[in-house]
């Protein structure tokens, strides 16, 4: 199963639920597409709910670096909501939870963007 | 190669395709899985071998449809031993940027030999003759290990 990805708003926040698996292939090419019609629609607040992520390769976690630099470079901002143990043993050894700002939170990660 | 404990479990040649990456993590993971390595674990080696395949298929052959990646996996005592080679031209690993360094912390790539290391007890990179790479994976039953 590749990566269900499903969008909604809470303020000026748009939350992307994720479901599934983000790798090579089909799932990243599916992140990067809506990260892109997201800031085309001028979202630029990005809430990615990674809780039903069950696995992501270097690729899927490459794919989320990529989008971070594109969304701060469009002057906004992307977060990462209730990672998974896998996803934060991931972060750590890539060093990325130094990039990422991330919540267990929703109510608190969208506040976070005020 | 090995001692005489060792058993073959897959000796295969594989296409260059992402549809080999899925197959040989399945393959392997369930080899995994009978020797008695737990859900953590087959995680850890599920994501090494994926990686391995996608640096054979995409880095190493580049998608070549002639050229094939072979897959070998043993089991040797208490440990899960899995290789993977490609025919592509070979690299060499001092020359991959550290991806933990600040400068690269925001590149798209480069992270997947840092996940093996990881995920893996053992990880060793060696030249093919004519041309290519080997990747040697160990992982050890947590059991043997303490």
């Amino acid at each position: 199963m590749s990566v269900k990805l499903t969008t909604r708003q809470v303020g000026d926040v748009t939350v992307i639920d994720a479901d599934g698996r983000i790798t090579l292939g089909e799932g990243s090419t599916a992140f990067r597409e809506k990260i892109k019609e997201l800031l085309g629609a001028n979202n630029k607040k990005i809430l990615v709910n990674m809780a039903n992520i069950t696995y992501i390769d270097s690729s899927g976690i490459g794919e989320l670096v990529s989008s971070f630099t594109t969304t701060t470079n469009a002057g906004g901002a992307l977060k990462l909501l209730s990672l998974g143990k896998r996803v934060q043993d991931l972060l750590q050894i890539t060093k990325l939870y130094t990039v990422f700002e991330t919540f267990d939170d929703e109510a608190a990660a969208v506040r976070s963007f005020s | 190669m090995f001692e005489n404990d060792a058993s073959s479990l897959a000796d295969l040649l594989l296409d260059s395709t992402l549809q080999s990456v899925d197959r040989a993590e399945e393959l392997v993971t369930g080899a995994a899985r009978q020797m008695g390595f737990d859900e953590e674990d087959l995680h850890k080696v599920g994501i090494a071998v994926r990686e391995s395949m996608v640096n054979a298929v995409a880095h190493g052959n580049r998608y070549n449809t002639r050229k094939k990646v072979h897959l070998q996996v043993w089991k040797q005592k208490d440990r899960l031993v899995v290789d993977i080679a490609d025919d592509g031209n070979g690299f060499e690993v001092v020359t991959v940027p550290d991806p933990l360094d600040n400068s690269n912390l925001l590149k798209q790539s480069g992270r997947g030999l840092l996940m093996i290391r990881a995920f893996m007890d053992e990880f060793v990179v060696s030249r093919r003759e004519p041309s290519g790479t080997r990747v040697r994976m160990v992982k050890i039953l947590p059991q043997a290990a303490e």
